[in-house]
């Protein structure tokens, strides 16, 4: 399978309380930042095969001035071979999406939108740090819409603390009325290093517990199955198999990608590298001629299986049988949960059932 | 032979004989402050951690008295638990005297009594020092008392000190000098030198540490292991002085350590005397006690492909603890494994820590029982110190389970709440002793399996660490006695089975299934934990599953991280045993045995 193509924009308006990914609230760096990837751009020139797939993420990718995106556009397409049938996904906030950006997006060349909705309720919408309403979020669907965007895709979060079913299923029978291509469904996680994560360790707030967190994921996998949609992994979504999101899926199937950016992860089918977490130790790095890595591991094969297990039971594919058999207590763990409806035996794969999604985190251990 | 002194420091856990043996041996100047450290004998991490003293450490202490005479003083440090009492006695067996420590404050508790008399037993001189004469709470008069009315010792030659202050470390040190006999024995006789330790290096291998008693030994000497005739060449022998010393040879009166190429480790026998070949003595030292264990469990590897390794740990970790029984076992839960005998439940921990730390081996450890006795209709009487052999029970006339003297030492004002824990531990025979004004010796008759049953950490608790305890086996008693299964998921594991008196089964089954909740982590699945008496169910809790356990995100820079954690949940799970479709943790074999007050 063809290679893919991330790029880390690391600025957004203001940082959201529940969000771990690097990113700064200001547009001040975007020159340094901007000036980096052109050099990082070059020193990976010509060592991936074509991609096929390209996604600006972030961060708030729309954040940027249209100058600097339409470089940004221009500069990798340039230096860097994609395949005509390419996915390009820029991630956008609905804040960004006026009318004369939409188009902007429109003539890059992008082909798929992944709306950061979060939610159509006000109060959720607010206890998120969001600075858009759900007013806006619809509008922006609408524009996306009316200058023919027909891979849109939304992010939706649920879970909050004390949040009532009600309100989830409110939500997302909102964004079905847009029938997107795609959804994605996260539940809120406290993450260390965030402002919720402070106060979670501050015991101020708390995670969802178990049984209402069941109930929502289930709900809204009845919901969408409902309405058509493929559940093809934990927390996505999609309106038919060629929705399903092509840059995402080479994540979970050790597909190569490269990661351009700080903060970016990438993989050469072996080999694992990350970029620095700062701007500033980016572009220094970058302006010496140095690679802007973090760090690197090569992986070995019990590695790779482990990683294969973990991965595999998150999506449809599920994990080849390969993986598992033949040794005869993990058989044996098999049959178990195979009884016990988390998983089915397909053509020489397991595929993790609904419940088995839930459980996904442990699956990986009967068998290791 | 003059300039030698041998001796130990012997006292009631606590009293402070560590912080001594640091005093005096920054007194003779033996390490630089600089390199000075706490416990600076206690050198396993264990003892560290846990601040107590576990294994008796021999050092030579150079020292030049006030008259400027030179002295060799080897100390020999030794562990207070009663559990390692056997530690105590080996020593004493390499000495000409003792520093017997009180505490200013605590007094004479009972394993003072206990060592002062194995002191007596071995004739030493008995040097009394009380200590901590700082604290305020110190009653230097009221424990003078003591020393001579509960010991029968002269206390106007105690000698007063502060080991943490530094103060009377002088006068500890002339009075070993003056008070304890050199040694005596012929250095140009036949070799007798007693092994009173040994450990296994893995460089150079069976480092035996004896003392001389007649005769030199140097290196190049032929010697022979009296029990076995092994013959072995020396390829070393030294003093300890921290580290191992060098010299060129060890005479009597000398405490020392031999490497002579042991290959076989099982050659090596503590207690036994060492010859040499060509002139060898006609019979052999007295040697130690055979050390009777009381209490027995299984050791098993967690992977079975790991027996070979055990087996081979064992027998190194045996060298360096000959209270360790042990032979081979198996069980139907848990594979090839082996049996041991302890001599209680600190030294069983001990034991199982030390397995898994120094010879870096995953273990299971079984729960903790006695030695049962039985009467079968057919006249024959078995001995069952294993639950797996518990007879049949239609075939049993009567059980009989061993009981001990307990002998509790305490300030006045926890008489109420001790009565109460003997009384609910099944003590008959109550007895009181009143040595010294506010304080009560109380002895009990009591059946062993209670006291093993976490006895010594709840007197502990309802005596706020003021009471202290020590005993002695009696005899056997007849015993109305159960075999108590537990079941996971309607399987039993043989490995958590306990020999119990019937009135406790209920109680104690409750007790292991709620123990057993707490320990096994959730699983995908509902376990169902039961407690049985053959067929009858007498207790039951439900371990739920997992109903979810996932992360939400799961993008390009989350996969590391993810596969990370894996790795250490799967290093977890290699450390626990798998019973069926159960991953059992080694805590839930020892926890099942303990109540919730000492956690």
């Amino acid at each position: 399978m063809s290679p893919g193509l991330y790029v880390h924009v690391p600025f957004c308006r203001s940082k959201c309380p529940y969000c771990a990914f690097y990113s700064v609230p200001s547009a001040a760096p975007v020159p340094i930042w901007f000036e980096g990837i052109q050099k990082e751009v070059l020193l990976y020139k010509g060592r991936f095969d074509r991609f096929d797939s390209l996604y600006l993420g972030g961060g708030t990718p729309t954040f940027l001035d249209n100058r600097t995106l339409s470089g940004l556009v221009d500069h990798l397409f340039t230096h860097f071979d994609f395949a005509a049938d390419t996915e390009f996904t820029i991630e956008a906030n609905p804040c960004d999406l006026s009318g004369e950006k939409v188009r902007l997006l429109k003539d890059l060349g992008c082909n798929r939108i992944n709306l950061g909705v979060q939610s159509f309720n006000e109060d959720t919408l607010s206890f998120l740090g969001r600075g858009h309403t759900g007013e806006e979020a619809r509008e922006a669907l609408t524009r996306l819409r009316s200058v023919g965007f027909n891979n849109v895709g939304v992010d939706l979060i649920y879970g909050l603390p004390g949040q009532v079913l009600e309100e989830w299923l409110e939500t997302l029978r909102c964004a079905l009325s847009f029938q997107p291509e795609h959804i994605s469904c996260y539940e809120l996680t406290l993450e260390k290093g965030t402002a919720f994560g402070t106060l979670r360790e501050k015991g101020n707030i708390r995670p969802m517990n178990e049984e209402d967190g069941r109930s929502s994921f289930l709900a809204a996998s009845q919901l969408l199955g409902g309405a058509g949609y493929i559940h093809y992994e934990v927390s996505n979504y999609a309106r038919t198999e060629a929705h399903c999101s092509r840059h995402n899926c080479k994540y979970w199937e050790h597909v190569p990608y490269l990661g351009l950016g700080p903060s970016a992860h990438s993989f050469d089918g072996k080999d694992r590298w990350w970029n620095v977490r700062s701007i500033r130790r980016y572009a220094g790095l970058l302006n010496t001629g140095l690679p802007p890595v973090e760090g690197r591991e090569t992986l070995t094969e019990e590695q790779m299986r482990l990683e294969s297990l973990a991965l595999g039971f998150r999506t449809r594919q599920g994990v080849d049988l390969r993986f598992i058999a033949p040794d005869a207590q993990f058989m044996a763990a098999l049959s178990r949960m195979e009884e016990a409806g988390l998983v089915n035996i397909l053509d020489g794969r397991v595929i993790p059932t609904e419940e088995g999604f839930l459980v996904a985190d442990q699956l990986p251990l009967y068998f290791s | 032979m003059d300039h030698i002194r041998n001796f130990s420091i012997i006292a009631h856990i606590d009293h402070g004989k560590s912080t001594l043996a640091d005093r005096l041996i920054q007194a003779t100047g033996l390490v630089e402050d600089r390199d000075f450290r706490d416990q600076i004998l206690d050198t396993m991490d264990i003892e560290r951690e846990r601040g107590i003293t576990i294994k008796s450490q021999a050092v030579t202490l150079p020292y030049v008295d006030k008259k400027g005479r030179s002295f060799e003083l080897n100390l020999i440090d030794t562990p207070g638990h009663v559990d390692f009492s056997y530690e105590v006695s080996r020593a004493l067996a390499s000495c000409e005297g003792v520093l017997l420590l009180v505490d200013a404050a605590q007094g004479v508790e009972a394993q003072t009594v206990a060592n002062a008399y194995a002191a007596m037993e071995h004739d030493l001189e008995i040097i009394p020092v009380i200590n901590k004469i700082d604290l305020p709470s110190a009653d230097i008069e009221r424990v003078k008392e003591e020393i001579e009315i509960d010991l029968g010792l002269d206390s106007d030659q105690a000698i007063l000190c502060s080991a943490k202050e530094g103060i009377g470390i002088e006068d500890v040190l002339e009075a070993i000098v003056k008070e304890i006999p050199p040694p005596s024995g012929a250095t140009d006789g036949p070799l007798q030198a007693l092994i009173f330790d040994a450990h296994y290096d893995p460089f150079r291998g069976t480092i035996v540490s004896c003392r001389l008693f007649a005769g030199t030994v140097r290196a190049g000497d032929r010697i022979r292991l009296m029990h076995n005739r092994a013959v072995y060449k020396v390829e070393e022998v030294g003093l300890f002085r921290l580290n191992r010393e060098p010299k060129k040879d060890l005479s009597a009166g000398e405490v020392g350590y031999i490497i002579s190429g042991i290959k076989t480790v099982s050659d090596v026998r503590i207690g036994d005397t060492i010859t040499l070949d060509n002139d060898p003595a006609p019979v052999p030292l007295p040697g130690f006690k055979e050390v009777k264990p009381v209490v027995f469990a299984s050791i098993y590897p967690v992977a079975s492909d790991d027996y070979r390794s055990l087996a081979d740990s064992l027998e190194k970790y045996k060298l360096n603890d000959a209270a360790l029984v042990f032979q081979k076992d198996s069980s139907a839960a848990l594979g090839l494994g082996f049996r041991c005998g302890f001599l209680g439940l600190l030294h069983l921990e001990i034991v199982q820590e030390r397995i898994e730390r120094e010879y870096d081996q995953s273990i299971i450890m079984t729960s903790p029982t006695v030695q049962y006795r039985f009467v079968l209709s057919n006249g024959e009487e078995v001995t069952v110190d294993n639950p797996v052999y518990y007879p049949d029970p239609t075939a049993i006339v009567k059980g009989m389970e061993p009981y001990i003297r307990a002998s509790i030492m305490i300030p006045e004002r926890y008489m109420g709440a001790v009565m109460d824990l003997c009384l609910e531990r099944r003590g008959v025979n109550a007895q009181f002793n009143y040595p010294t004004p506010g304080r009560i010796e109380i002895r009990f008759d009591m059946p062993l399996a209670d006291v093993i049953y976490d006895f010594y950490d709840s007197l502990k608790t309802v005596t706020q660490g003021y009471g202290s305890f020590d005993y002695e086996l009696l005899d056997y008693r007849e015993s109305d006695l159960v075999k108590l299964d537990i079941l996971l998921n309607g399987e039993r594991v043989d490995a958590l089975s306990q020999i119990v008196f019937r009135e406790s089964a209920r109680p104690r089954a409750l007790h292991a299934c709620e123990k057993l909740k707490e320990e096994i982590p959730r699983h995908m699945f509902k376990i169902a934990v039961q407690g049985a008496i053959g067929g009858m169910v007498i207790a039951r809790s439900t371990i739920s599953p997992f109903r979810k356990d996932v992360t939400a995100k799961c993008y390009g820079g989350d996969i590391t991280r993810k596969r990370k954690l894996l790795e250490k949940q799967k290093k977890g799970k290699k450390r626990m045993k798998m019973v069926g479709s159960v991953a059992i943790p080694q805590s839930a074999f020892v926890a099942v045995l303990k109540t919730d007050k000492d956690s």
